[in-house]
């Protein structure tokens, strides 16, 4: 009973905030999962990463207009998503590059909403609490929007997720197959922008960039079959998710300031913590003579 | 700079290269042409055509790639598509399987299915991560149905299917191995699985023999001829070397300046077909079961160097000792 | 109402911001060339973390800056070498930031500080930030034109380098050395988040209007200081943030380059494709 307690700080499991934070951490842990490891395959870290900044602009929006942030945050993906394939991210070796451009010029226009919002109306808070998340600020009044986001985007990997897989693995075959690739990447690129609006929305813009690769990343080592390994992903996703939570519960009796540590903080130690291991795990297999073939 | 094009002797038996093929769907005009040691012996041609090129010209990036190719393939012939490195190889293939837009001419693949079903393809070079959560079966599953919508339904049928096309090219034991850590050899003949996995009618590979060594570019050879033979699919595949394909082509589809000569064996591989088709002289010489190009390439003359021996070179052969002739 | 834009007390926001665009233009051609905006989007969020942590224990932004750029560079330079660059680029960076956010949450800074060293404060560089300024932008461009060929060489054909003995791996650390610094240089002017933009929008347009990396190289240092000038002019102007202008400026540098190259491709090749036949 004392190990649990000192574990689980007393309060953890009656709390409601806690509750709907678990709920919601596993929730957008499986779906970054499949979404994740096909951007790791398909090398769109940095876009996955990009949309969360990129609904910043969307949430400061949202704090100068006074509207749902919600709306903010996913109208701001779709406009991200919408330049991202109108400026030719198609082009892979460009496509880097029209990212990094689209998210300057999101953050840019980000700043100065968020320089408006301070000087019209004095909420000089809202840079942090927009761009580092206020985790787990999502109250369940939000449900349906956390369901109009995270079942598109899970529909749309589902819908492609044979030519989706064929591409990652190579266009030039994907292309040969009939595939129309540019099609099957649109579609999931808003796949992409729509589960890391919902991430961003929900645990913040850090843990969402964290949670779509990380755990993905972590998988690839795992397993040598595409579900398998987007199965694996969900659960290190979820477990670092409930486990940062324990940890930032646990955390507000810690020293310096007794007001708790971040969860984020928690949960991204976790999942690097999981790729590091799964790296060096899949560098010892590899190394090995029976490593190779199966 | 710029040469003119060269006109193709049209006298020359069995070059197709203009307009010679544009008479449509009567039987290939070429089966009764000359038999030699380096063909195979046509059969009587009463098989179907599986794939007519009628004057095509490719045009990239505002260059003539290919103009006035023409040849056909039926079924269960092995066709091997002869050129030096940028001579056009892939870009026929490309155009072939309607991924490289023609700007002149016709490609027509038969059956009234797409092409995408109707042509399996194996690429020259396919980069895989080593990391990447894709074993062997999946990608011939892959082949199977990997441009279908939706999620993949756990299926006997379609797991036998994949087995039997793994054992097809012997590669079975490599079911369940990534596919990003296979060698080369074992990427290629999964890859081939692949291709025949959505039931093609035509299998076109690029450079399948440019990584092997001497043993399994022969055994790559035999697979893909057997493969014409016992299920009757056309296979069309590009080299730089003529000599592997010796004993087994059906036709010859030789590029060089964007042109085409195409024939048999002994039709094309000669010293004056070739000569017309580079529009300078060029050596064809027999050695041991083995064909020698040599091309002196005129093109540097006016620059006083055509003296040093290296602006002359071997095009199509390789050291004497690879001997794998005739078969 | 601009007048004020040139009296002494803008003296060292002038020399800041020239300083910053040059080392910004200089590194970006490289960033460019080698793609890794990713990485100079990176770079600059430890810096952001290293300025939280200086002011957590109370010592100078720039060392803090500088201290954890090299800690993501390092990071980078190490795990980058093995595994998938943009995973290992990702998770650098949310360890960065989520450093930083435990460094904000332990602190008590204001928002204002956390929103200059974000979107940047060129009006209010002082006269002690110079000196190390002039430093870091002289150690990065020195470090840009010094390695300039091995980094052309390693960043074009890899094996090509390999061959004349230019490891990628130090070429590699090299470059996000040279991203470090200019990171650094630019956190307190330009901002941690939009640092990235005016590394990439100049030489985005430079590399479409001329061919010769040398002319690029110049042009992006160029057309860098445009951006820079524009930026300061506007947030005096408008006293909105500079970061919104570097960021919109990027923008438009890439439109104009694609734009540049679809306009050049036409004239210039029409010609050579009547000749070739
Ligand atoms: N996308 C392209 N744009 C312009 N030129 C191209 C393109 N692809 C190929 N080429 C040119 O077409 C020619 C034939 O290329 P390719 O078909 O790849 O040759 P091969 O496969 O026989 O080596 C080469 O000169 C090459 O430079
Ligand atoms: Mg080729």
């Amino acid at each position: 009973m004392s190990i649990v307690h000192a574990v689980f700080a007393p309060g953890f499991f009656s709390n409601g905030p806690v509750q709907a934070a678990l709920v919601m951490g596993a929730v957008v842990a499986a779906v970054c999962a499949p979404v994740g490891v096909l951007a790791v395959l398909r090398g769109q870290s940095f876009a996955g990463h990009a949309f969360a900044d990129i609904t910043s602009t969307g949430g400061s929006a949202a704090v100068l207009l006074g509207i749902s942030p919600v709306l903010g945050f996913a109208a701001s993906a779709a406009a991200g998503a919408a330049s991202m394939e109108g400026l030719g991210a198609r082009q892979h070796g460009d496509r880097d590059l029209v990212t990094g451009t689209v998210l300057g010029g999101a953050l840019g226009l980000s700043a100065l909403l968020l320089y408006l919002s301070t000087t019209r109306q004095g909420t000089s808070g809202a840079t942090v609490s927009v761009l580092f998340g206020s985790v787990f600020a999502v109250s369940s009044a939000n449900w349906p929007w956390v369901a109009a986001l995270g079942l598109p985007a899970l529909a749309l990997v589902a819908a492609a997720y044979r030519p989706l897989l064929l591409s990652s693995v190579s266009p030039e075959l994907a292309a040969a197959r009939g595939v129309r690739s540019h099609l099957v990447g649109a579609m999931y690129l808003a796949a992409l922008a729509a589960s890391v609006a919902l991430a961003a929305l929900t645990i913040g813009a850090v843990l969402s960039t964290a949670l779509l690769v990380g755990p993905a990343a972590a998988a690839l080592g795992l397993s040598s079959r595409p579900g398998r390994a987007m199965a694996w992903a969900g659960a290190i996703g979820v477990t670092s998710v409930w486990a940062g939570i324990v940890l930032a519960y646990d955390s507000y009796s810690w020293p310096p300031a007794g007001r708790g540590w971040p969860v984020s903080f928690f949960v991204v130690a976790l999942v690097m913590a999981f790729y590091a291991a799964s790296r060096a795990g899949a560098h010892r297999h590899g190394r090995s003579p029976a490593g190779k073939a199966a | 700079m710029p040469k003119p094009p060269t006109p193709l002797p049209a006298t020359s038996s069995g070059t197709a290269s203009s307009g010679t093929a544009s008479s449509g769907t009567g039987s290939p005009e070429d089966a009764s042409s000359g038999v030699g040691a380096g063909t195979r012996p046509t059969q009587p041609a009463q098989r179907p055509r599986v794939l007519s090129v009628e004057d095509l010209g490719v045009r990239l990036g505002g260059r003539q790639v290919l103009s006035d190719v023409s040849f056909h393939l039926c079924e269960g012939e092995v066709a091997g598509l002869i050129g030096s490195n940028g001579a056009g190889k892939t870009t026929l293939l490309r155009a072939v399987l309607g991924l490289t837009p023609v700007s002149s001419g016709r490609v027509s693949v038969a059956g009234g299915r797409g092409r995408h079903q109707a042509v399996g393809y194996v690429p020259q070079k396919v980069v895989l991560d080593a990391d990447l959560p894709v074993r062997a079966r999946d990608l011939v599953q892959l082949g199977q149905d990997g441009h279908r919508w939706g999620l993949p339904l756990p299926s006997a049928a379609k797991r036998a299917a994949t087995e039997e096309l793994l054992a097809g090219v012997g590669a079975l034991h490599l079911a369940d191995a990534r596919v990003g850590q296979l060698s080369g050899g074992e990427l290629q003949r999964v890859l081939v699985a692949h291709a025949l996995a959505g039931r093609p009618r035509l299998l076109l590979l690029d450079e399948p023999l440019a990584n092997l060594d001497l043993h399994s570019a022969r055994d790559t050879v035999a697979l893909l001829d057997c493969i014409a033979r016992q299920q009757g699919i056309a296979v069309l595949m590009s080299t730089h070397d003529v000599n592997p394909l010796l004993g087994v082509m059906d036709r010859v589809v030789y590029l060089a300046g964007g042109r085409a000569a195409t024939g048999s064996t002994d039709d094309v591989v000669r010293s004056d077909v070739l000569s017309s088709l580079y529009g300078h002289h060029v050596d064809v010489l027999h050695a041991h079961g083995r064909v020698i190009v040599s091309v002196g390439d005129d093109s540097h003359s006016d620059d006083g160097c055509d003296a040093v021996p290296a602006s002359a070179g071997v095009l199509v052969g390789g050291p004497v000792h690879r001997g794998a002739g005739a078969r | 109402m601009l007048s004020g834009l040139f009296s002494p007390f803008m003296l060292h926001s002038w020399e800041a911001t020239s300083l910053v665009a040059v080392a910004a233009g200089a590194v970006g051609f490289f960033v460019v060339l080698r793609g890794s905006t990713f990485a100079a989007h990176a770079i600059p969020q430890g810096a952001f973390t290293g300025a939280a942590g200086a002011a957590l224990v109370g010592t100078s932004t720039l060392l803090g800056a500088g201290v954890f750029s090299l800690v993501a560079v390092g990071a980078l330079a190490r795990w980058g070498r093995r595994g998938r660059h943009d995973v290992v680029t990702a998770l650098v960076l949310v360890g960065m930031l989520a450093t930083g956010s435990l460094f904000l949450s332990l602190g008590s800074q204001y928002a204002q500080q956390t929103f200059s060293l974000l979107f940047g404060e060129p009006l209010a560089v002082s006269s002690g930030y110079l000196l190390p300024t002039v430093g870091l932008a002289a150690a990065c461009t020195g470090l840009v034109l010094a390695s300039y060929r091995r980094l052309l060489l390693s960043s074009a054909a890899p094996e090509l380098a390999l061959a004349r003995g230019v490891s990628p791996a130090t070429a590699n650390f090299l470059f996000l050395l040279a991203v470090g610094a200019a990171t650094t240089l630019a956190l307190p002017v330009v901002g941690a988040l939009l640092v990235f933009s005016l590394m990439i929008g100049p030489p985005a347009a430079a590399r479409s209007l001329t061919a010769r990396p040398g002319m690029a190289l110049w042009l992006s240092v160029l057309l860098a200081l445009v951006t820079a000038w524009s930026a300061l002019v506007g947030a005096y102007w408008s006293n909105w943030p500079v970061g919104f202008f570097v960021g919109a400026a990027a923008v438009f540098w890439y439109v104009l380059g694609r734009a540049a190259k679809a306009w050049g491709h036409r004239p210039r090749n029409a010609p050579a494709v009547g000749s070739s036949r």
